[in-house]
């Protein structure tokens, strides 16, 4: 039932920039990526305070066609990590290869190839448009931009995009207030479509709608990843919507991925306390579901990102810490038992059908969290 | 006798645009020691009703009733209603960060609720805002009566807040969205901190939100809402196995994970209308996939059908069309059929005329 | 799962699911405006600024039509005429004598014809100076807040600078240094104005640069000049017009200052400061017609900008909705005054202590 309605196949009048798509390389690689925002004070002279250790060593792979997801609470990075990734922000280290190049380094003149083919759809369907300017203009731009079409010809390309989206052609005129949300978050898509792109970066792209307007959205992402062979980082708070629309899932803990497997496998079997924590808390609209599961409850807040805790960052809430948690940082690896995909940062994983137990949290956890809820750095910078 | 009792609530605002007839004959009860979740979209009209109740509306017109513990609330003066909010019916705002003053020390304001209500001494007063913040599991709530709003936490902010709602031990707590700008795991410690609250005070609570997985935990009879007015009511088991209105069950096929949804999402297609312009009829007509002539023309009425013990829907499928199943749905479907007349295929046509081209090819 | 009736039959009402909710939207009827449109339409409801516009116009005609005074009384604008435009004492013709409307000056200049003159002279250079003041206060404040970093420690500090420079010591300097003209008058306010417009674009702009629609604009590969004024700058379009509009009349009132002081455009230009500064000679304060008819031009000019400036100000501001509703409301008289709450689903609007 996807939008086969669309008089034009959008990907074939674009002759794609690689030659010969290698398959056998993954289409975007991040390796090792950091992200820091320096805190800086003084008017004049501005000398550095500190930093905000938004994306901390960052290692993942997203494969042609595949949707991954990217799960974790606010300020865990994970929206930093996709601005790292569309080269939005400048990395502090770190490389991000795209179909086997590293953009990493590209100065803003060079990223503009780059820009063609990867693209990204924002969380806020009222701020992510530009109000003063019409829907036309705002869908046109990128082609405008990149010099692809022009008058007429452009006109009839936006036309079609907002057809290929569901939204009416003779809208053109339109400005972004006069949509309601989930319109504009469709306006949001067919611009981020109009260069034919390969890769989309999702963040957050259905969180500000409403529940019937949300899957609306989500089908149509779904439609279009099929019928213009996209790729997807999805990016998302909701794990309902992120099982839902991923096919492997990355959890994101104070910039760092704790675990990254397939979707089935994370939401039935996590290894990584936090995951665990995770997924029982999220209110599953099932009622049976919803009151039965075992609910862990963590305790305190989320270090501040400015000084995050030592070793393994997830120590100071976790009930299974030990001592070793807080010294050494366990590395991103296969468990024993699990499948080759299924990576875990952690010393004492969660065994399959063990019920973590929601404990009070130690004495230097509560410290934590006064550290991170001290004046103006509470919620963390990044994201 | 309910704890509340609301009866054919209506709440209208004038503005430049025309009317907006934001909640138009609403009536529900809520228990002693109850949770009524109260669900819907943007525009339903769900927090205005509740706003409605406490007087904070300015210059919206009100009519119906609102019976608590035996006093017409809407009767009320706004010296008189100010004694009842607060000390009776307390309620939980979406946002911590605008619910507490900036300039003022987070005991100071707790002292200030509680010397509103009760004759007590400042020492007495803070000495209660210490426990209250302990009970809301605050850490080190002796140092924390006197911090700022902003040095507190997102989290502890909410706490905090619900600690000031709690005060003075209210009968009701009506929560407006109260976990919408919340993570996962702070919602958690936030519905556990609420229910344990609840547990013990023994105090009634309205949860209104958009959110069918936080009524799924923790409401015990469900309103589902739309254009102002009640679509469904019933137990939450109810609502959500055995749903009787088409929106309740659009809603639930809309939403990854639900208990009606499975492969691939079905959205209601559409938006909710504008509250200005409300569809005749019965306001879900537009989007309805069950929608007969009759759905046009006439109101349907909020009255019981089959699902169990109070389960009412308004809707003018036959009462025992209930279900989140296929079977269920075709049911439905069947009934519909033979009811489609004029009405339905001007509809139709308005929808064809509407769109550039008239009808896209179906695939 | 596509043979669940509910989605077939969804899609056979309504076409298909997704692409129908434009089409329901039309049957809904919701519609919007424009931003522009809609604050044309507050300004055109605005009595005040329909008369604050018809002040404006008033002097526009006057200044269109000064020379066809000048032509149709035979009095030149700049030349004394001592034989018809004095008494045969010498001395100058109140309002209404001999064929002069509002009078004669000192040397027997027609004070009509020059007061038609004078709205030439304070409309291009109150104009003009704004025009200038504002293109360079926003271009510069874009950029400043745009770029940030040192670029905009330079330029905001050079603003404070000029905010806080005694103008009109810096124009009597620099009147004295090359002499008084127009073009150097109009630099002068201009130089003067445009560190105010600076400003508030600056504020705005790092406002702005924040939203997640100049990031929309990075992602699809816009460079900086693009964001700054293809994305940023219509953005901004509401306060510089309110600005502009209520600089108009500082720099007219500016002007008139320099004519008054002699530093600005020198004598025997007919300005309203020249003729204000104008000797009253021996008929002193008895000819009040020398200092009242330039003061009510020049009152008339400033109130008329300030008043339309605050009209566009309350028609482009979102927040004063209410107020409007309010006025329409009046205006039409209908029912009782009930204060009008826009939202469907407002705000908390208080706590609950």
């Amino acid at each position: 039932m996807a939008d086969t309605a669309a008089p034009v196949n959008p990907a074939s009048d674009e002759p794609s920039l690689v030659a010969a798509p290698a398959e056998d390389h993954p289409l975007l690689r991040v390796e090792n990526v950091v992200k820091h925002f320096p805190i800086k004070r003084g008017i004049f002279f501005k000398r550095q305070i500190g930093s905000v250790q938004a994306v901390e060593g960052v290692s993942l792979e997203v494969r042609r066609g595949e949707t991954l997801g990217l799960v974790g609470e606010t300020g865990c990075g994970k929206s930093t990590l996709a601005r790292c990734i569309t080269r939005l922000y400048p990395l502090t280290s770190g490389q991000v290869i795209f179909d086997g190049a590293d953009i990493s380094r590209l100065s803003a003149r060079q990223l503009r190839t780059y820009r063609r083919r990867m693209q990204m759809i924002f969380q806020d369907p009222f701020g992510s448009l530009n109000p003063r300017r019409r829907v036309g203009s705002i869908i046109g731009d990128p082609l405008a931009i990149h010099g692809i079409a022009d008058g007429g010809e452009r006109k009839r390309r936006v036309q079609e995009l907002m057809e290929v989206v569901g939204l009416n052609p003779e809208h053109y005129n339109r400005f972004p207030s006069e949509f309601s949300g989930g319109q504009r978050q469709r306006i949001g898509v067919a611009r981020a479509l109009a260069l034919r792109p390969s890769l989309i970066v999702c963040d957050e792209p259905v969180s500000a709608l409403d529940v019937s307007v949300q899957a609306q959205i989500i089908n149509l992402l779904e439609d279009l990843q099929g019928e213009f062979n996209l790729t997807y980082v999805f990016i998302a708070h909701d794990l309902a919507v992120v099982e839902h629309v991923s096919d492997r899932v990355a959890v994101m803990y104070l910039g760092k991925i704790v675990e990254l497997a397939e979707t089935a496998e994370l939401f039935g079997s996590p290894r990584h306390p936090y995951t665990a924590a995770l997924l029982s808390a999220s209110m599953v609209a099932d009622p049976e579901k919803a009151r039965s599961s075992h609910r862990v409850v963590l305790y305190g807040d989320v270090p501040s990102p400015i000084n995050p805790p030592s070793g393994c960052r997830f120590h100071t809430r976790c009930p299974k810490a030990q001592p070793i948690c807080s010294v050494d940082e366990p590395p991103l690896r296969v468990q024993a038992g699990d499948p080759a995909g299924h990576v875990t940062a952690c010393h004492f994983p969660v065994a399959p059908g063990e019920q973590l137990v929601g404990a009070a949290p130690p004495i230097s956890a509560t410290a934590t969290a006064f550290a991170a809820a001290s004046p103006d750095i509470s919620e963390g910078g990044g994201a | 006798m309910s704890l509340l009792s609301v009866r054919d609530l209506t709440v209208s605002f004038p503005t430049s645009d025309g009317v907006v007839r934001a909640v138009r004959g609403l009536s529900f009860d809520v228990e002693a020691g109850q949770t009524l979740g109260i669900v819907g979209e943007t525009g339903s009209g769900k927090s205005v009703s509740a706003l409605s109740l406490l007087g904070l509306n300015p210059g919206a017109d009100i009519s119906g009733s609102a019976v608590f513990e035996g006093t017409e609330l809407l009767a009320l003066r706004q010296d008189q209603l100010r004694r009842v909010r607060g000390a009776e019916i307390a309620m939980i705002f979406q946002d911590p960060l605008s619910s507490l003053h900036p300039y003022y020390r987070v005991g100071w304001q707790i002292c200030e609720a509680i010397r509103t209500h009760r004759r007590t001494s400042r020492a007495e007063a803070m000495r209660q805002a210490v426990e209250l913040l302990r009970m809301v599991s605050i850490p080190q709530p002796e140092r924390r009566v006197s911090a700022f709003p902003h040095e507190l936490s997102g989290g502890m902010r909410q706490r905090a807040m619900i600690a000031m709602a709690l005060a003075l031990r209210p009968k009701l707590l009506i929560a407006d969205e109260p976990t919408t700008a919340l993570d996962a795991t702070v919602q958690a410690q936030l519905m556990e901190l609420l229910g344990g609250m609840q547990r013990e005070l023994g105090m009634a609570m309205i949860v209104i939100t958009h959110d069918l997985g936080l009524v799924a935990t923790v409401a015990d009879s469900v309103l589902v809402m739309y254009a102002g007015r009640g679509a469904e009511r019933a137990d939450y088991r109810t609502i959500f196995r055995s749903p009787h209105h088409p929106y309740t069950r659009g809603l639930l096929a809309s939403i990854p994970g639900a208990a009606g949804s499975g492969g691939r999402l079905v959205p209601i297609v559409g938006q909710p209308p504008s509250l200005i312009r409300i569809p005749s009829g019965c306001a879900f007509h537009p989007r309805c996939p069950f929608a007969m002539d009759v759905c046009v023309r006439d109101q349907p009425p909020f009255v019981p059908v089959s699902g169990g013990e109070g389960h009412l829907s308004a809707c003018w499928l036959p009462p025992d069309a209930v279900g989140v199943d296929a079977a269920a749905d075709v049911a439905r479907q069947r009934y519909v059929e033979g009811r489609r007349g004029p009405a339905i295929a001007r509809l139709r046509a308005a929808v064809a005329g509407a769109r550039p081209g008239g009808a896209v090819a179906h695939g | 799962m596509s043979l669940s009736p509910f989605e077939v039959d969804s899609a056979s009402l309504v076409a298909e699911d997704e692409q129908s909710a434009e089409a329901l939207d039309a049957i809904a009827g919701i519609e919007g405006r424009s931003p522009l449109r809609l604050a044309l339409a507050r300004l055109r409801s605005d009595r005040v600024a329909w008369l604050a516009a018809g002040m404006i116009l008033l002097m526009v005609v006057l200044a269109l039509i000064a020379p066809v005074l000048s032509s149709m009384t035979g009095h030149s604008p700049y030349n004394p005429d001592l034989v018809n435009g004095t008494d045969s004492f010498g001395q100058p013709y109140g309002p209404g004598q001999a064929g002069f409307l509002l009078g004669t000056d000192n040397v027997g200049r027609d004070i009509l014809v020059r007061v038609a003159y004078g709205a030439r002279i304070s409309l291009l250079v109150g104009i003009l100076s704004t025009l200038l003041a504002t293109i360079g206060g926003t271009a510069l404040g874009l950029v400043s807040g745009y770029y940030g970093g040192w670029i905009d420690a330079l330029l905001a500090r050079l603003m404070d600078a000029v905010l806080s420079f005694p103008y009109v010591l810096a124009a009597i300097v620099l009147a004295a240094v090359f002499g008084g003209s127009l073009p150097l008058t109009i630099g002068v306010i201009a130089f003067f104005s445009w560190a105010a417009i600076g400003r508030i674009v600056r504020g705005q702009t790092l406002s702005q640069k924040e939203k997640e629609y100049v990031e929309a604009a990075r992602s699809i590969g816009a460079g900086s000049f693009r964001i700054m004024f293809v994305d940023i700058l219509p953005n901004l379009i509401a306060p510089v017009i309110v600005l502009g509009t209520l600089l108009v009349p500082v720099a007219i009132v500016f002007e008139a200052t320099l004519d008054y002081l002699g530093v600005g455009v020198g004598p025997p230009t007919p300005t309203w400061g020249n003729m204000l500064a104008d000797d009253q000679g021996s008929a002193g304060f008895g000819a009040w017609w020398f200092w009242v008819f330039p003061s009510i031009a020049l009152l008339i000019t400033t109130l008329g900008f300030n008043l339309l400036g605050d009209s566009v100000r309350d028609a482009l501001d979102p927040r004063t909705e209410r107020l409007f509703a309010m006025r329409r409301k009046k205006v039409a008289a209908a029912g009782p005054d009930a204060s009008a709450g826009a939202g469907t689903e407002p705000l908390s609007d208080g706590t609950e202590a």
